[in-house]
């Protein structure tokens, strides 16, 4: 696949809820194989960003293309197609709590894949493997940790290799090794499948290990004020707040 | 555009195997399994060692990996080296984060399937615990009430109001209809029966008893199960599911306190005001067919009904409303606090909270009716 190509280009994008507006006039591209960054202060609306790439919620102004195709302006059927080559990691897991982690995972691939049963256990037992959870197919979600259940999550939602992967907050209470080794599995599911990765993420060392793009929201201007590569944003910006942001607050 | 996923398996030399992969291995391409390799072992039990080549393969995801994990478990298995060449070096990495973290091997859970006997055993052990843990529950209870008469409980008296409200007056329109249909069906067959004796007159004392001791107070409480008592239950599991309650209890707040006492109280509260309003709706609804088919006069309906109903019957019904309410109340919140962390857990408590709440009814009911016998009330 190009590097260069556009994968999702989001055009002068305005977030509300009713009459309370968000963030407006966002406009960056993801490109494919990406992994990018959506970064901001707590409650700017990173979340909401993800609910609108993902289809859950209509924007109040502005564009969202995949590939030259509008995501809002499309039907229903047009849009269920774009998401169902997308997989979704929640901020709070979501996952189904009556399910086993394994008929989790399960789901997807039985509804939109015609494997057999063996196989689609092997696949389980792989995608829970690689997020460092084999062994635990026949827990329900109540009995596993927090932590646990953001992993299982992310492993659902890598279920059906998907061309794009929605991550929201994946670190958010993993210790340092686990965190770290999710960063390393996203690094290579870019490199070995050519996945692109859109990554909400407040962990610095994750945003500059993993990210090779990113925007950054503010909350205070109500609008994004920087998009590129974080380790170049870092380097290159004068804005105190995006500085403030990267740098944990140290100034130095 | 790669072809499908192909394997072939052929001897290199007496004891080793040649396992050649070529094409595309995606998923949804059904690619070969590591089944078809273990046919070729088992032809060849001789076989000590297997070189597998992979540099033919073309596009690749989950289909090939499956397939790897597959077969080096499959050697594993069979004592056999295994020696891989021209893998795709993100296969590799892959893998081997798949296996960075070892499987754990006692989380995996076996369900030893129970015999009838066992079976029964332990459904008569969960009765009996279920029976001690409803007995607890009411203790709990009571003694939340005792700190509430002595003003030490702690909970929001706006939730009081709210819950006063939507169990009072949002209850009034379902309970106008059951109750006004109930009035208008018991006096539809009486009717029918006394008309035979000449004795239409009598359906008023029929519909104002019937309505004012037992069924105003049963109809209103199995409402009121279904409709309050349901949600109750849905509420309260989806605290706990959300560990909401776990943090009241952490700030030292009893939900006992905090959550069931309100209910209780407010259904407590509203139930007789509930019943009384129940008890005028069946009268009419008895009253619409006694002077509209039967020719009774209103003055004389009304008369008839004050004649027939006595304070100790309006007692009794009131009081049975009361004790209605509570039960409601408690089987619903009992029901949700013992919820378990999921989404069917919080239907299921639903569910039970209406089957407990509506059996609690008609066995006090039956127990009211026995003492007042007794009592010759
Ligand atoms: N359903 C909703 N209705 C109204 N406002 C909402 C709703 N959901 C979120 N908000 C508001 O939108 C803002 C952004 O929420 P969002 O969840 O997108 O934040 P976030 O950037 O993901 O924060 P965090 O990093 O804490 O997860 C918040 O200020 C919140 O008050
Ligand atoms: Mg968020």
């Amino acid at each position: 696949m190009d590097e260069k190509q556009a994968h999702i280009h989001v055009e002068d994008l305005t977030m509300a809820y009713g009459d309370f507006v968000l963030m407006r006039d966002l406009t960056f591209t993801i490109r494919h194989g990406d992994i990018f960054i959506i970064m901001g202060g707590s409650g700017c609306g990173k979340s909401t960003m993800m609910t609108i790439l993902i289809g859950l919620k209509a924007p109040a102004r502005g564009r969202v293309l995949y590939g030259d195709v509008d995501f809002w302006a499309a039907g229903p059927e047009t849009r269920d197609g774009i998401i169902r080559r997308g997989g979704v990691m929640y901020q709070s897991g979501a996952l189904w709590s009556s399910m086993t982690l394994a008929e989790n995972i399960a789901l997807p691939l039985e509804t939109y894949t015609d494997l057999s049963a063996a196989r689609i256990r092997e696949v389980v037992e792989l995608k829970l493997a690689l997020v460092g959870m084999a062994g635990f197919a026949s827990f329900y979600p109540s009995e596993i940790s927090g932590g646990m259940q953001k992993r299982a999550g992310i492993a659902r939602a890598m279920a059906l290799d998907p061309e794009v992967l929605f991550f929201d907050e994946p670190s958010a209470g993993l210790d340092p090794v686990s965190a770290r080794r999710l960063d390393d599995l996203i690094l290579e599911l870019r490199e070995s499948l050519g996945t692109t990765m859109v990554v909400v993420t407040h962990e610095l060392a994750s945003i500059f290990a993993i990210g090779n793009n990113s925007v950054f929201l503010d909350a205070a201007k109500r609008t994004m004020t920087a998009t590129g590569d974080p380790k170049q944003l870092l380097a290159e910006t004068r804005d105190p707040t995006l500085r403030l942001f990267l740098t944990r607050g140290e100034t130095s | 555009m790669t072809p499908p996923g192909e394997l072939r398996v052929q001897r290199a030399a007496s004891d080793r195997l040649q396992i050649l992969l070529s094409g595309s291995w995606r998923l949804g391409e059904a690619p070969p399994s590591a089944d078809d390799v273990q046919r070729e072992f088992e032809r060849a039990p001789e076989v000590r060692s297997a070189e597998l080549d992979a540099s033919q393969v073309g596009d690749w995801d989950t289909g090939l990996l499956t397939f790897l994990v597959g077969l080096e478990r499959l050697c594993a298995d069979r004592k056999i080296d295994l020696e891989k060449n021209g893998l795709p070096q993100g296969a590799m990495r892959l893998l081997a984060l798949a296996a960075a973290v070892p499987e754990k091997k006692d989380a995996r859970k076996t369900a030893p399937k129970a015999s009838f006997l066992v079976h029964v055993g332990n459904e008569s052990a969960d009765f009996v615990r279920s029976a001690g843990e409803l007995l607890a529950f009411i203790g709990d209870a009571v003694v939340a009430l005792m700190n509430f008469i002595r003003g030490r409980a702690r909970f929001r008296r706006a939730d009081l109001g709210l819950l006063m409200a939507s169990c009072g007056a949002e209850a009034l329109p379902i309970v106008t209809l059951i109750c006004f249909l109930v009035g208008l069906i018991l006096a539809f067959i009486g009717a029918i029966q006394l008309a035979l004796f000449g004795a239409q007159i009598y359906v008023a004392d029929l519909v104002g008893i019937a309505m004012v001791r037992l069924m105003a107070a049963i109809m209103t409480g199995i409402v009121m199960a279904g409709r309050t008592g349901g949600a109750f239950a849905a509420q309260l599991g989806t605290m706990q599911v959300n560990q909401e309650i776990d943090a009241l209890k952490t700030l030292g707040i009893s939900p006992m306190e905090f959550l069931v006492l309100p209910r209780m109280l407010a259904l407590g509260l509203m139930m007789p005001l509930l019943c009384l309003y129940a008890n005028v709706m069946g009268i009419l609804g008895g009253m619409v067919v006694g002077v509209g088919m039967l020719d009774i006069g209103l003055v004389q309906y009304y008369n008839e009904t004050a004649r027939a109903v006595n304070l100790w019957n309006l007692g009794i019904g009131l009081f049975s409303g009361t004790v209605f309410g509570v039960i409601v109340a408690l089987a619903g919140c009992m029901r949700g606090m013992q919820c378990a962390r999921s989404a069917s857990a919080v239907g299921d408590a639903a569910t039970s909270a209406v089957v407990t709440a509506i059996v609690g009814i008609i066995v006090s009911t039956a127990l009211i009716t026995i003492i007042c016998n007794i009592l010759g009330i």
